[in-house]
């Protein structure tokens, strides 16, 4: 029986890279025995991303309010547990995440049997790299994590991500809201479930906006930062 | 009795009338009203005894009493938008949850529409 990939299309405001993304979707060929499904969450944009979902024949969860990066994957998430997946990947509407590196995400979940992949930047340095600020934050997340989780994460911020179904459970009951990705590590391993990252490439983004803007990095890292600390405390 | 004090009575009997019609209206749940009548019900205590502020100051080891004034309520203030807090946080996380499921069942009663598009078409061919 061949197993169900679910990929996780969160969405605000991305007419423009939405349907290069969903085109790029539509041409990629997974391994046998696996099935794919392309959800796009829209997250209540003021533009015409979920038309534009409709009419490339996707299904759309459109939101009837605002809900945040975090609210929008886990509403993807939801419809996963719901829908019976076997596994969910996060792959971001405006493009950074090209859908031709599925593949690595899926065959080193296969090799590997670890219940969350992450595609990440900074283990081949290849592709795109992000700025140097941000990658000065992505340095202090890492350290978090080792202190907190005592995984070594070189890309705690890539939302780029494969989840099995024991980290589609997990996910589905707690996820954070704003920039979830750091955070939501620190509650994967905390349920116990283990966590690899494979070298991917990146692109910089397509068209869109970065959901973290220059004034909010400092409110980004202290948000982060407590809500890493209090998901390590809690129970 | 002082002047003060008939104002800061009635006063308070006004308070509690507005919260009552409040409760009664609908308007104000009465979890969160405890704390308003409580408040109140401190006020017209010291309201008539006029002697307590002192009383309570130095129980308190304070030298001025309308420093225990202040004290108390702005510590009281805190502890209750600590509280406004909470509930806040517990709204968004309703509303998260709510919005997440009436998008999951937007897109099941779609997928049901479509189907029974697809379905009459058939019929009708």
């Amino acid at each position: 029986m061949s197993q169900k990939v679910l990929i996780i299309i969160p969405c605000y405001n991305e007419e423009t890279s939405l349907p290069l993304v969903l085109k790029e979707i539509g041409t990629i060929k997974l391994p046998n025995g696996f099935m794919m499904e392309a959800v796009v969450i829209n997250d209540c944009s003021t533009d015409d991303t979920k038309n534009i979902a409709r009419k490339l024949y996707t299904t759309v969860l459109d939101l009837p309010m605002n809900l945040g990066i975090g609210g929008a994957v886990q509403t993807g998430i939801k419809y996963a547990l719901a829908n019976n997946f076997d596994f969910a990947i996060q792959l971001d509407g405006d493009g950074q995440h090209p859908p031709a590196e599925i593949e690595k995400l899926l065959l080193a979940q296969q090799n590997t049997g670890v219940d969350i992949v992450i595609g990440s930047r900074f283990i081949d340095k290849q592709g795109f790299q992000s700025s140097f600020l941000r990658r000065l934050g992505i340095n202090y997340f890492y350290l978090l994590n080792r202190i907190f989780t005592g995984n070594y994460i070189f890309d705690s911020t890539s939302g780029f991500r494969l989840l099995n179904r024991k980290a589609i459970a997990v996910a589905a009951v707690r996820y954070p809201d704003d920039y979830p990705e750091p955070e939501s590590l620190v509650i994967f391993a905390k349920a116990g479930l283990k966590i690899k990252e494979v070298a991917v490439n990146m692109r910089s983004r397509l068209g869109g906006k970065s959901s973290i803007q220059h004034g909010a990095s400092l409110f980004y890292i202290i948000k982060v930062t407590i809500g890493m600390l209090f998901s390590f405390i809690r129970n | 009795m002082a002047r003060i004090q008939l104002i800061t009575i009635i006063l308070d009997i006004l308070f509690i009338a507005y919260i009552s019609r409040l409760i009664i209206k609908g308007k104000l749940r009465e979890e969160y009203a405890i704390i308003w009548c409580l408040c109140t019900l401190v006020l017209v205590v010291f309201s008539f005894w006029r002697k307590g502020l002192g009383v309570m100051a130095n129980l308190f080891g304070v030298f001025e009493p309308p420093n225990l004034v202040f004290t108390a309520f702005i510590f009281a203030i805190l502890i209750y938008l600590l509280h406004l807090s909470v509930v806040v946080s517990k709204l968004q996380n309703n509303i998260r949850n709510l919005s997440q499921e009436i998008a999951l069942l937007k897109e099941r009663l779609d997928k049901k529409e479509n189907n029974g598009d697809a379905g009459n078409k058939k019929n009708a061919n």
